[in-house]
């Protein structure tokens, strides 16, 4: 049964994954929560951007470097996706999956096989399972200043334009943004955000495997919700929003250790994450539903209803 | 200043479902204009209202701004010209953003984006008096969330947003249709103050008689996608809700009553 040393033992190494990963919980909030688009492309340019650090790392570019390039690859993915959303007129969800499937044989064509491995004894790499806390910190690190550039970046007015597209095209179009360029600003840098977490995960990992982003979409939406549920009352800040989605993907490694220690299959936890997805996403439907055949007494009146 | 030539629109051509919305319209604005819009259901009040604005495409005929040929450009370019408010208020702004940021975006209508502050610290109060005009005490809920608001707060904000920046054409349509009576007076007492005072060219469309009468110095009927009456100046002053009446069945062949359409 549950044994707590190895648990606590797993601990710091969930932590560190966690951080690195949510990256990519990040990104998906962008196009989730931002632009109000289910962008699927992220189970593809995940596994970008670890192929191509991993190979640019094996040809002995620094590995800085390759994490840019892999920011870059990712953020042609999102564009392709953009692209066949807003110019080819493919809904949303399909042109994720479209992307997804196509980046199967990019990422194939990058990596030649199906997994490429850089050790750390050889290459100087950013992050490493061999060195958790240190991984932890560079992890932290990122993850502040990109959550302090997206801060930036969404206070702009192109920013505020992309954020107007999520929140209401109509409104959007009617304020002179062109809503197809909003979107697809937001799925370059989602999914750029998605490729670099992949990219670090991979240098962790020690290598790039084609089926290291199956499934990182559902992580990436428990991430959004469980950082969502436990800290959306107290975090107003948009900046702190963001960092709740890095907690709340940290939670979720923790309590895929805990499941594992429980004595769950490696197998069966994409299961476990998909049930456990559904069930939060299924708790504000279920809420709306109880409120609406459920009405609270509420007194009216006052300032906020004046003028009405 | 907007003139209309020869436009057409059918929807769902083809099928079961054609309708044709518009048939050979043509119609010329002088600048400072008001003109109100009245019609029966499905006349093509909001179809002409929303091919100016470039909603969808339209099958022919062309639209142009002060000498500017908009037929053929996108939504988003046209709103440099045309500031709107809708018959949803739900429509017209973002509800989850901020009052400020709101109006901050409208107040870039029309102007390149760029990466610069989306709101500077001289605009929140410039949006502060503006807001505190509207008298509905929204200048001390500056960065409360649109979401919050009332339907009549947000047709009002909605109504700053589109006349922040100057339009050259102000489209209302119904845009107090949703709301109570006693906000919809505020709210249309707010448009003509701000039509006034900025001097716009407006088309305003109604299902009131007496909003249609009393507001704007031209008014216009349609019905099967066509304009059958055009009134302006003296002679509108003139008008009565009878005579609207009387001109409606005429075209109508007797049966007016129209359930949607204010008598008085």
């Amino acid at each position: 049964m549950l044994n707590i040393v190895a648990l606590l033992n797993a601990l710091p190494g969930s932590v560190a994954q966690g951080v690195l990963m949510g990256i990519m919980a990040i990104g998906v909030y962008i196009t989730y929560k931002v632009l109000d688009f289910a962008d699927l492309t992220v189970d593809g340019s995940l596994c970008t951007g670890g192929a191509v650090a991993v190979m640019l790392i094996m040809k002995g570019i620094n590995p800085y470097v390759a994490l840019l390039a892999a920011f870059a690859a990712g953020m042609l993915a999102g564009f392709l996706t953009g692209f066949f959303h807003t110019v080819m007129g493919i809904p949303g969800i399909l042109a994720g999956i479209l992307s997804q499937l196509g980046l199967y044989s990019i990422n194939m064509r990058i990596m030649g096989k199906s997994n490429q491995a850089v050790s750390v004894d050889k290459y100087d790499l950013v992050v490493s399972l061999r060195y958790i806390t240190p991984a932890i910190v560079v992890g932290l690190i990122f993850v502040v200043v990109l959550i302090g550039i997206l801060y930036w970046f969404l206070g702009t007015e192109i920013g505020s334009a992309v954020r107007a597209t999520g929140c209401n095209e109509n409104m959007a179009r009617a304020q002179g943004i062109n809503t197809n360029i909003g979107k697809i600003i937001g799925l370059v840098l989602s999914n750029g955000l998605v490729a670099l977490s992949g990219a670090l995960y991979a240098q962790y990992n020690g290598n790039a495997d084609i089926n290291m982003g199956r499934g990182a979409i559902v992580i990436g939406l428990a991430s959004v919700i469980i950082g969502e549920v436990l800290f959306g009352k107290i975090f107003r800040n948009f900046a702190l929003r963001l960092f709740s989605v890095v907690i709340g993907c940290v939670i979720y490694f923790a309590v895929i250790a805990l499941v594992l220690q429980l004595g769950l299959s490696t197998t069966d936890l994409k299961l476990f994450s998909a049930l456990i997805v559904a069930v939060f996403l299924a708790i504000p439907y279920w809420s709306g539903k109880y409120k609406a055949t459920h009405p609270a007494k509420v007194k009216k009146g006052g300032k906020t209803d004046a003028g009405n | 200043m907007l003139e209309i030539k020869n436009l057409s629109k059918t929807f769902n051509p083809g099928t079961v479902n054609e309708k044709q919305a518009l048939t050979d319209v043509s119609l010329t604005l002088n600048e400072g204009d008001f003109v109100t819009i009245i019609g029966g259901n499905g006349a093509g009040k909001s179809t002409m209202l929303n091919a100016i604005a470039g909603v969808w495409p339209i099958d022919s005929g062309s639209i142009s701004v002060n000498g500017v040929d908009i037929t053929k450009l996108p939504e988003h370019k046209r709103a440099k010209y045309i500031g709107r408010v809708f018959q949803d208020p739900m429509m017209g702004t973002s509800a989850d953003m901020g009052i400020d940021e709101n109006l901050a975006i409208a107040a870039r209508r029309g102007k390149h984006r760029t990466l610069s502050w989306s709101i500077t610290r001289k605009e929140k109060e410039k949006y502060k008096k503006l807001l505190s005009s509207l008298d509905l005490g929204l200048e001390d809920r500056l960065t409360s969330k649109v979401g919050l608001l009332s339907g009549g707060q947000r047709q009002a904000i909605t109504l700053l947003m589109a006349s922040l920046e100057k339009p050259q054409l102000l489209l209302l349509d119904e845009h107090t249709a949703a709301l109570d009576p006693k906000t919809a007076a505020k709210v249309l007492a707010l448009s003509d103050k701000i039509i006034e005072e900025n001097q716009l060219t407006a088309m305003m469309v109604t299902h009131n008689m007496k909003d249609a009468i009393n507001h704007g110095n031209r008014l216009i009927m349609m019905h099967e996608g066509n304009i059958i009456y055009d009134v302006s100046g003296e002679e509108k002053k003139k008008l009565h809700v009878s005579d609207l009446l009387a001109k409606f069945e005429e075209v109508s062949g007797g049966e007016f009553a129209n359930d949607r359409m204010i008598l008085n």
